[in-house]
């Protein structure tokens, strides 16, 4: 697990940096106007940046589709779209619904839509194979699997609409 | 004087600024000293006549309610409450320091006691300006010390906001009872001004963020125009309430204003500063250059002692030390905006803060740039001294 550390700069925006397992500190300055600097630390001088560059918005998102941050969902895509009659789902747990604090058991899905709760991401985190006694909470978000219109009524049940 | 004549003179002046600019980017260095010179010269050298000097006097005074206005903006309340908390310290040996000098100095130079708290404000303020361009010119923004630099330019404009609706009051003068009343009505102005515009900012932030840029525009400026007129009505200084003004915008809205009002706030802050060269009277530079070059290298060691000491306790070696103490030093368009406060009251006061500022505002970012070449220097003479 990378140690990120976060700086507010005022008037400027936030720093997020780590220290790097090859020996230099690197970061990312978020601007206020929506722009990323990725920096990298000087070795002989670790408060130094040796190099920043300043991105948009857009390349920003290119540049972490490039270090691998969406290669999860497109496996995930190239997955459903492998696998004929398979629909996959991400349902967001909002403020209202009826099994936050529940254990995962309590939503009798596969009984009541046929679908499976392959994982559950909190937090940025994705906890793959919750058991039964797994407790969800408002804010998570569930992935179902199973027919295109079982996906469609698991996000209905989660939603309370059982 | 007919409308041609007026554009002409307006028109020489501004595109005078524009070369002056240019030549400063060339160098590499801020254009504020540049645009206090220029002022000087065209004091000197042309006479303006009356519609163009009333033009940039008007100019002037919007440009200083731009400039404290658009540094309102520039903080979140959250922001200015964290930084209190965590950087108290740092601030408060930064007040002793730079605060100290000035204030002395102008008691030596005879100042009146009043006079004297208005140098030590010109000497206590770094130019948040500068050092934020110096930062984001240099790539530092990254740098482990940068965080200090900017909480110390933090801390100072909260303690300006709280210092100049004072100043204010005790340049109005009178008795010791009117002076009084004046002081009690300024601060409770703005303490509650405050108090408000940190707890009901994002209702005044959503009614003002209308989806048309041009719509935006006009109400932001028409009510920090109307907040600085009734501020300065009640003696608060007009700067101040458009301070208070930027404070209490945030979120959305702060972001679109501050791309609509910067150009504004460019044109009207450099209009500022030519007036105050303008106004300079050259025969009496050559009698406060050596109190200023003096107050300038004093000041100049005392911001440096004051950056290197926060970037130490937050853990940064030698050369970022240097760094953070360096970029402090340049004082700028605050320093100046609190010497015209005070030139009916002490006349020198202009060109002793213009040579001053001139000179920090060349000093600071020089010695940041060459912090590879210096700081070693310097950590060997501390290592000598130490074990010498």
């Amino acid at each position: 697990m990378v140690k990120l550390e976060e700086t507010q700069l005022p008037g400027v925006g936030v720093r997020h940096d780590f220290d790097g397992r090859f020996g230099k500190r690197v970061g990312v300055i978020t601007h206020r106007d929506g722009r990323r600097e990725i920096f990298v630390a000087r070795r002989d001088d670790p408060d130094a940046c040796a190099q920043s560059i300043v991105l948009s918005d857009e390349e920003a998102e290119a540049v972490a589709d490039l270090l691998g941050g969406s290669t999860i969902t497109r496996h995930m895509n190239t997955l459903t779209q492998d696998i004929e009659g398979l629909a996959m789902d991400w349902v967001p747990l909002a403020e209202g619904t009826p099994f936050a604090g529940h254990p995962l058991g309590d939503t009798q899905m596969r009984t009541r839509t046929g679908t499976s709760i392959v994982a559950v991401m909190r937090g940025g985190q994705a906890i793959p194979a919750p058991g039964p006694e797994f407790g969800l909470e408002a804010g998570d978000t569930v992935v179902v699997v199973g027919t295109p219109g079982g996906v469609v009524r698991a996000a209905r049940l989660l939603g309370g609409e059982g | 004087m007919s409308l041609g004549q007026l554009f002409l003179e307006i028109g020489a002046v501004i595109l005078a600024l524009a070369f002056v600019g240019r030549a400063a980017g060339r160098l590499g260095i801020t254009p504020i000293p540049l645009y206090l010179l220029a002022g000087i010269a065209l004091g000197a050298v042309l006479h303006l006549g009356d519609g163009p000097e009333e033009f940039i006097h008007v100019g002037a005074e919007i440009g200083a309610v731009l400039l404290l206005f658009t540094l309102g903006l520039e903080y979140t309340s959250q922001e200015l409450r964290d930084n209190l908390r965590a950087n108290r310290q740092v601030g408060l040996l930064d007040l002793a320091l730079n605060f100290t000098p000035g204030a002395v100095a102008g008691l030596l130079l005879g100042f009146p006691p009043l006079g004297a708290v208005l140098l030590g404000g010109v000497t206590y303020l770094t130019s948040s300006g500068i050092a934020s361009k110096v930062l984001s010119d240099l790539g530092r923004l990254g740098n482990r010390e940068t965080p200090v630099v900017l909480a110390v330019c933090v801390l100072e404009d909260v303690a300006m906001a709280v210092y100049l609706p004072v100043v204010a009051a005790l340049l109005i003068g009178g008795t010791v009872a009117a002076v009084g009343v004046n002081l009690v009505v300024a601060l409770d102005a703005f303490v509650l001004a405050f108090f408000l515009a940190l707890r009901y900012g994002h209702v005044l932030s959503r009614v003002v963020n209308v989806r048309n840029n041009e719509t935006l525009l006009l109400s932001v400026f028409g009510l920090v125009l109307v907040v600085a007129g009734v501020a300065d009505l009640l003696r608060v200084s007009a700067a101040i309430g458009a301070f208070l003004v930027g404070i209490a915008l945030s979120g959305e809205v702060a972001d679109r204003t501050r791309g609509l009002i910067e150009p504004l706030r460019d044109l009207f802050a450099a209009v500022f500063f030519v007036f105050f060269g303008l106004q300079l009277d050259l025969g009496s530079v050559p009698g406060v250059l050596l109190p200023a070059a003096g107050l300038a290298v004093v000041t100049s060691v005392t911001k440096f002692v004051t950056g290197w000491w926060g970037a130490a306790r937050a853990g940064v070696q030698t050369r970022g030390r240097f760094r953070a103490g360096a970029t402090l030093i340049p004082r700028g368009e605050f320093s100046i905006l609190i010497a015209g406060l005070g030139l009916s009251l002490v006349p020198t006061l202009g060109p002793l803060a213009a040579v001053y500022v001139l000179l920090t505002a060349i000093i600071g970012p020089l010695l940041a740039r060459f912090d590879g070449q210096l700081a070693p220097l310097l950590d060997r003479r501390l290592r000598e001294a130490r074990t010498g």
